[in-house]
């Protein structure tokens, strides 16, 4: 029975713990100095929002650890000796491994920007960030987000929801445009602006300035414009957390080298999750990945490697979500913001403009390559079954439906989309279909 | 935009504190002759105004006051009839003093003299004795002793259950004189301008309402989920406006289900609205009834607001609106005005408890070829409708889109759906409690049609007609009433259809084994962010499922749909598909390094 010690109770250090727990009798620990118990990340935009309390955050209730023999310390680690294999905690305590995971995540980035550490300046990745931000925004008249992606759209929802005044700094010429194609990053722009968010896009932080009082009190844009605020959200990005791995001899780059195994240089250390840089990732797939579910994946992966089955990582057909404001999306297969070569992009955009569907596809041999989904919902198994099948794009539009993951009663836009392919792409054909089922069975 | 909605705020709080204040706007004064109309019985007018005069021809300046002369009057002619006909151990001990030697053998002759047929009360006493006593005639006994036991047990027997009914007034019959007489009794703006109390208390909060509801539709930015300072509410939070709302429905329920001589002033409020449908005053049932209608219209105007980007949502409110205006409201009352059988025609044993009783059975079958139809379409509901529906859609087909417990949950207890408690430990709480409601239902409804059918009231351990009583305090106006809705702001809308509505239990049951409904979950697409189970009103733990891939069967789901509203990512739909593979693998996609099973 080995004792695995974890340090990071995020999705991916609480996932292999789970895994590995499923896999037999070996002792674990997880250690975190950020909460007691694992929450869901992704979900501290609503606790500001008042949408669900810490509490709610907890995917599993605190009995669970203990049930499952799960030792859970609520501590910094400060150092480890690779050689006796111990770990030395900020309390004093020190812990023994016999198999050492690092679960560390990552941190918001930060370039250098005059006044980037004064007080009313700060990210959002963490649960203490959440606490500084409802200390920041207590008295706030205005607030400059700094970074157009996901968190920093996420970060405008939350101010927005308690009608404070968001001015966003975006330096691309379009939100988050270097994931998104052009189409649905204009989309995205129309729906910040709709919800009244001071939208400045091709513009970046120079400088934050200080008031009499010392805290954040104006930024200056590259434009040279100075804008008043109280508080000022960093949401360049993030990187990943290395300190601690740099501090013991592990090799590291951008994030922490791992092999196919998810391992690090040295024996018995392993690193997944925000924190892990593959070595060899595998093609169209980046070496760090820095979401919820490639964090969750190589946690099950990495469980079977630790209980003596050597498993590698192999993630499948990529996916994502997200929902910015109200226009949900969601990715399957790749489709880069400009599609390379060889690659015909179809694009359909409903009326209103808060829909939309982008299907890319091989040119020569027609098969589905990826696609976008934006404010209509798609059944991921279905679109993981027809990119991994290598499936013809006119198979693919034909059936639509057999994709469509909308709640009941709501509009149907397949047979527009199909119309909309027809017109793009006239040389494949294109069946006029049936209608959906009512409550799927008449 | 925020004017409007602030001056509707304060029109709806006006009209609501009028409702309130007209509680105490009356004063009381019951004639003579309306008081013997309430009474009903010469006698028993002239006994209780012997002691007590001051009830009639008396001001009155509170229904405290009135109310509680009444109880007084009634109390003090019991005691009296008590005093006149309760069998005593003197008179007991006069008889076994008489007695010879033993053996002793007991004949009801031997009453003949301690109670002589010479005046009411020994006649009284004497037939009394016959009745419950038969049993005694002929009986052996060793000892004085024997037999005086089995004589006081007698006698016990017709003091509690065969004196106050007979010739007293007993605890319905006081129940009823004493709202009656209210009723009668209350003068003042009320009584004398119904119509502008009407307009005042309801048409008044239900523009403010509006007012206030409108412009949210502009107001909230656009269409999407907006649950934007749920848990920071002093209202949807369980803060001190929510602990209010609470205590007040409490208060309400109790006075509706126990002292309804109370709500006189709120009923002839409403006495126009009856008449106008089913031309008689009203009942305490009906003003509730109009009052739970207009919950759910006005309510329902709120869900299409906040729902708006969702057609699930606005179609199952407006179902649940329909059938609470029509099926339960108007139809019922309708029937009344055309001298039918009052009918829900979408109310189901044993959510509809009474379906059974004697007098519910013998009115339909008493009303010709409707009320035969009637009987028939509520067996029919319980032994087609339940089953088939369940198992094409899902026991939602009645809970979120046809019951009133339901409609009233969606609409008036929306705010309130993430109050409910999501632990394991609930869920154990919620299984055991509900099924043995269903139990006691079935129990109860099979004693009662026992003694239709037999004529015999006694089930072994427990009389038939105590058993429905008690069902009826306790769970129908107890745990549906005053529990299901009053802790609405305190434990979740859900509260009876959760723990208690045996019709649930029933409707689950088929929907957990037989039925081609689930909630099928997305891929690997959740990131466990806790808005799905947050927001389930039945308390289920959505999230548990999501998060491994999982689709949710489970037999509390009414498949209200908010989880799937509310998740961020598209993770979860309600689907009506093959049964095969409902019950599968939990299988999260996306990873090829391993078929994961979570």
């Amino acid at each position: 029975m080995a004792h695995i010690v974890i340090i990071g109770n995020g999705i991916a250090g609480i996932t292999c713990a789970r895994h590995v727990r499923k896999q037999g009798g070996d002792q674990i620990t997880v250690i975190s100095g950020e909460t007691e118990h694992f929450f869901s990340r992704t979900a501290l935009m609503y606790i500001y929002m008042g949408h669900m309390k810490y509490e709610h955050t907890k995917p599993y209730e605190d009995w669970f650890w203990e049930k499952n023999k799960i030792d859970l310390v609520f501590d910094f680690v400060t150092g480890i000796e690779t050689g006796a294999k111990s770990l030395q905690l900020k309390s004093g305590k020190k812990i023994k491994y016999d198999k050492l995971v690092l679960a560390t995540g990552s941190q918001p980035n930060k370039f250098g920007w005059p006044g980037q550490d004064l007080p009313g300046v700060q990210g959002l990745y963490s649960y203490q960030d959440l606490e500084t931000l409802e200390k920041n925004t207590g008295n706030c008249k205005r607030a400059v987000i700094v970074g157009g992606g996901l968190i920093g759209i996420e970060l405008a929802e939350m101010l927005a929801s308690r009608k404070i005044p968001v001015t966003f700094l975006v330096r691309e010429k379009s939100f988050w445009d270097l994931v998104l194609p052009a189409e649905e990053s204009a989309m995205i722009n129309r729906h910040i602006v709709e919800h009244h968010i001071d939208l400045r896009l091709d513009t970046e932080l120079k400088e934050i300035k200080a008031g009499p009082d010392g805290k954040a009190s104006a930024i200056i844009t590259s434009t040279g414009e100075e804008i008043p605020c109280q508080v000022v959200g960093l949401t360049a990005g993030v990187h990943a957390n290395i300190d601690l791995a740099k501090s013991f001899g592990v090799e590291t780059k951008r994030g922490i080298l791992v092999d196919d195994h998810l391992q690090t240089n040295l024996p018995d250390v392993y690193a997944i999750g925000d924190c892990a840089e593959l070595r060899n990732p595998l093609p169209h797939r980046k070496a760090i990945e820095q979401v919820w579910y490639t964090g969750r994946m190589m946690g099950e992966t990495l469980a079977l490697t630790l209980t003596d089955k050597p498993t590698r990582y192999v993630p499948g057909i990529w996916f994502n979500s997200a929902k910015f404001l109200d226009i949900e999306y969601q990715t399957y297969g790749s489709v880069p913001a400009i599609a390379s070569e060889g690659v015909d992009s179809f694009w359909w955009e409903h009326a209103a403009g808060k829909k939309g569907i982008r299907i890319n596809f091989d040119q020569a041999t027609g098969t589905v390559l990826g696609m976008n989904a934006m404010g209509i919902r798609q059944r991921h198994e279905v679109w993981d079954g027809w990119i991994r099948q290598k499936t013809k794009v006119d198979r693919v539009i034909n059936e639509l439906e057999k994709a469509n993951f909308d709640p009941e009663f709501f509009d149907t836009c397949e047979q527009e989309i199909r119309a909309a392919f027809s017109t793009q792409f006239p040389y494949f054909e294109i069946e006029k279909k049936r209608k959906k089922k009512l409550f799927g069975i008449f | 935009m925020r004017a409007i909605q602030l001056t509707g705020l304060a029109l709806f709080i006006l009209g609501f504190g009028l409702f309130l204040a007209s509680f105490f706007m009356a004063d009381y004064k019951i004639s003579r002759s309306d008081f013997d109309k309430v009474v009903a019985h010469e006698g028993k007018t002239q006994g209780i105004l012997t002691f007590t005069p001051e009830i009639v021809d008396t001001e009155y300046s509170t229904n405290f006051g009135f109310v509680g002369t009444i109880q007084k009057g009634i109390n003090t002619y019991n005691r009296q009839q008590m005093m006149l006909f309760a069998l005593k151990e003197s008179e007991i001990n006069l008889l076994i003093s008489e007695l010879g030697p033993p053996p002793y053998t007991f004949s009801l002759e031997m009453l003949n003299y301690i109670y002589p047929k010479i005046n009411t009360s020994t006649i009284f006493k004497r037939r009394k004795m016959e009745e419950y006593g038969n049993w005694l005639e002929g009986r052996k006994y060793d000892s004085r002793e024997a037999l005086k036991k089995d004589l006081m047990s007698v006698a016990n027997t017709i003091n509690d259950y065969g004196i106050i009914s007979e010739v007293g007034i007993d605890r319905y019959k006081a129940r009823d004189i004493r709202y009656e007489a209210t009723k009668l009794a209350s003068h003042g703006p009320i009584k004398s301008s119904p119509g502008l109390f009407l307009a005042l208390c309801y048409l008044l909060p239900i523009i403010g309402a509006m007012m206030y509801l409108l412009p949210k539709n502009k107001l909230d930015g656009p269409a999407g989920i907006k649950n934007n300072g749920i848990f920071h509410s002093a209202l949807k939070n369980k803060g001190w406006l929510g602990i209010m709302l609470g205590s007040f429905l409490i208060v309400f329920y109790i006075i509706l289900y126990f002292f309804p001589e109370y709500m006189t002033e709120w009923i002839i409020m409403v006495d126009p609205v009856s008449q106008l449908l089913k031309n008689s005053d009203a009942s305490r049932f009906f003003l509730y009834g109009f009052i739970y209608t207009l919950c759910i219209l006005v309510m329902g105007v709120r869900m299409f607001i906040k729902y708006r980007h969702s057609k699930y949502q606005i179609m199952r409110t407006i179902s649940v609106m329909f059938f609470q205006t029509a099926f339960a409201f108007l139809i019922p009352e309708i029937l009344l005005r055309l001298n039918q059988p009052y009918f829900d025609f979408k109310n189901i044993w044993p959510l509809d408890y009474d379906f059974f009783f004697d007098n519910e059975l013998n009115q339909l079958i008493s009303s010709g070829s409707l009320g035969i139809f009637m009987l028939g379409w509520g067996i029919a509901l319980i032994i087609i409708a339940v089953p088939v529906f369940v198992y094409f859609f899902g026991k939602r087909w009645y809970c979120s889109w046809v019951c009133g417990c339901g409609g009233l949950a969606e609409t008036l207890g929306d705010p309130f759906r993430q109050l409910s408690d999501k632990s394991l430990k609930a869920w154990k709480i919620e299984r055991w409690m509900i099924h043995a409601v269903l139990a006691f239902s079935v129990v109860m409804t099979g004693g009662v049609l026992y003694t239709y059918w037999s004529g015999n009231s006694w089930l072994g351990v427990i009389d038939s007609y105590t058993l429905r009583e008690v069902y009826g305090v306790y769970i129908g106006a107890g745990f549906a009433g005053v529990v299901g809705t009053g802790f609405y702001p305190l434990m979740g809308n859900r509260v009876w259809c959760r723990f208690g509505c045996p019709l649930a239990a029933y409707l689950g049951i088929v929907q957990r084994f037989k039925s081609r409904f689930r909630i099928t979950t997305n891929g690997g697409q959740c990131i466990s962010c806790g808005n799905c189970s947050t927001y389930c009103e039945m308390g289920i733990d959505v999230r548990w499922y999501a998060q491994r891939g999982q689709n949710i069967v489970r037999s509390s789901c009414v498949g209200c749909g908010v989880c799937s509203s509310v998740c961020p990512r598209g993770v979860l739909n309600l689907e009506n598909r093959d049964e095969e593979g409902r019950f599968g693998q939990p299988i999260l996609i996306g990873n090829d390094s391993i078929k994961v099973e979570a």
